[in-house]
């Protein structure tokens, strides 16, 4: 598809980096060109028409003007702005650690409209949802079948049988279950309980409604999430940065009486 | 890079010493290069001076940690500035421009940077330990978040006031609205709502 020099586009700002004296490239994620940088020029003066279009986490609709290398943000206009992201640093850190998932995943200029359709929808749950952390799984695991990375779960990746109703074990290198014969044999498994396997089918297959539906306590949802961790790292080769703030408030609040934060 | 590869050895150096500063191009370090080539020995020998001096004299200071050339800055020493009042920046620069103001008569403390989650930076590469020492162990009355108005800036000044509020002083931020000389029509939603909460009786 040949795009023209001025084209419009929704976008979802991912990040942020300075640019010159005044500037910033903006790293764009849109239903139809995918992931793309532009360059705002002049957006960090308090006077900016541009700026405040364009913060991260921002759902927004832009004028794009073709450049050499880099496009150039000539009009921008806020569709959405989650102020209920910003104003809860919870559900501002589970949206800066989506943001930089998708970042990750995407190659420059891959399109996914799917991919938009879920960041949208994440940031969209994540202003409101009771339980954050569930919203972040769904999205990994939805991400993760996008993205071609879809861990089997209905089968032993090693002796392809179908699974017992009964604890097996996770492995982030064979991408996916391994049967309690074959689990042992391997060399980076961790054992997997039977509910935390029933949830992450769940994540996998069911709506996101259905999902937060399911009551988990605590001990399962910190082993899928660490399940799930294991496995992204695996996949992008490199740690997902934005997880170790998020740990980083969980620490706090566990020795600071919640309330605290306004 | 591409400089030009017919240039003297030490003027192609000079040019890539200049390239690697923020902001300047490949033709900017070109045009200061041979700029300075043809500035008069003195003129060159001071800058070279004013470089290294800066390296070898500044240092932060050990209360606000803004960049000074004495311990306590000159700020910090200054007694006859409000030291009830603790006002939070991100960068040594933002210091000059509230100090530009003329309205500000409190005391600083510089962060050195903001968190930002996707590159990495938590509290705990900020000077935000020294923040709380500071606190814990002075009489300051308010403490005033001037972190910018944009994303980082609003973790980080929500980051603090969580972190400060069992302390029991009264923390503050910095107003949010519109700029001066602004037109409405081309305010973001975020800027105008806050206006639109912070607004304020005629007198």
């Amino acid at each position: 598809m040949t795009t023209p020099r001025i084209y419009k586009t929704e976008a979802i700002v991912l990040r942020q980096r300075k640019l010159g004296e005044a500037g910033k490239i903006v790293t764009l994620y849109t239903p139809n060109y995918g992931k793309l940088d532009a360059v705002a020029k002049g957006v960090r003066r308090p006077k900016s028409r541009l700026g405040g279009h364009l913060e991260v986490l921002t759902h927004t609709t832009v004028m794009l003007a073709q450049g050499r290398n880099l496009e150039t943000v000539s009009q921008a206009q806020t569709v959405e702005s989650f102020g209920g992201l910003r104003a809860d640093l919870h559900r501002l850190s589970r949206a800066l650690y989506a943001a930089e998932l998708v970042d990750r995943f995407s190659p420059e200029r891959a399109e996914s409209y799917h991919v938009f359709q879920l960041l949208l929808a994440t940031l969209r749950r994540l202003v409101s949802a009771k339980n954050v952390d569930t919203v972040l799984r769904h999205m990994e695991m939805q991400l993760l079948g996008l993205a071609g990375f879809q861990p089997q779960l209905a089968r032993c990746v090693n002796c392809e049988r179908a699974l017992a109703a009964a604890a097996s074990y996770f492995s982030p290198d064979a991408g996916g279950v391994l049967c309690p014969a074959c689990g042992p044999e391997a060399g980076e498994s961790r054992t997997l309980s039977l509910n935390a396997l029933k949830v992450m089918r769940l994540l996998q297959s069911g709506s996101f409604a259905e999902v937060s539906r399911v009551r988990m306590a605590l001990p399962l949802a910190q082993e899928i999430e660490m399940h799930l961790r294991a496995y992204l790292i695996h996949v992008l080769e490199r740690d997902v940065r934005s997880a170790a703030f998020i740990d980083r408030l969980r620490r706090e609040d566990f020795w600071q009486p919640a309330g605290v934060s306004s | 890079m591409d400089v030009t590869p017919s240039a003297a050895a030490p003027v192609v150096r000079l040019i890539e010493e200049f390239h690697k500063l923020p902001g300047v191009g490949p033709k900017s370090a070109q045009r200061l290069t041979y700029y300075l080539l043809r500035a008069s020995q003195d003129e060159a020998r001071a800058l070279a001076q004013a470089i290294l001096e800066v390296k070898e004299k500044i240092t932060f200071c050990s209360i606000c940690q803004n960049v000074t050339d004495r311990d306590p800055c000159l700020i910090c020493a200054n007694d006859e500035r409000d030291s009830s009042l603790i006002c939070v920046v991100e960068e040594p620069l933002d210091i000059l421009a509230l100090e530009r103001t003329g309205s500000y008569n409190g005391l600083y403390h510089v962060l050195h940077g903001v968190i930002s989650p996707m590159d990495g930076v938590g509290p705990e590469h900020l000077k935000v330990e020294e923040l709380l020492e500071r606190l814990k162990g002075g009489s300051f009355q308010e403490v005033i978040l001037a972190t910018n108005p944009n994303l980082e800036g609003e973790a980080t000044a929500m980051y603090l006031d969580r972190l400060l509020g069992p302390l029991g002083v009264r923390v503050t931020r910095l107003a949010r609205g519109l700029p001066s000389g602004a037109d409405l029509e081309y305010a973001d939603d975020l800027t105008l709502t806050r206006a639109l909460e912070g607004r304020q009786e005629m007198s």
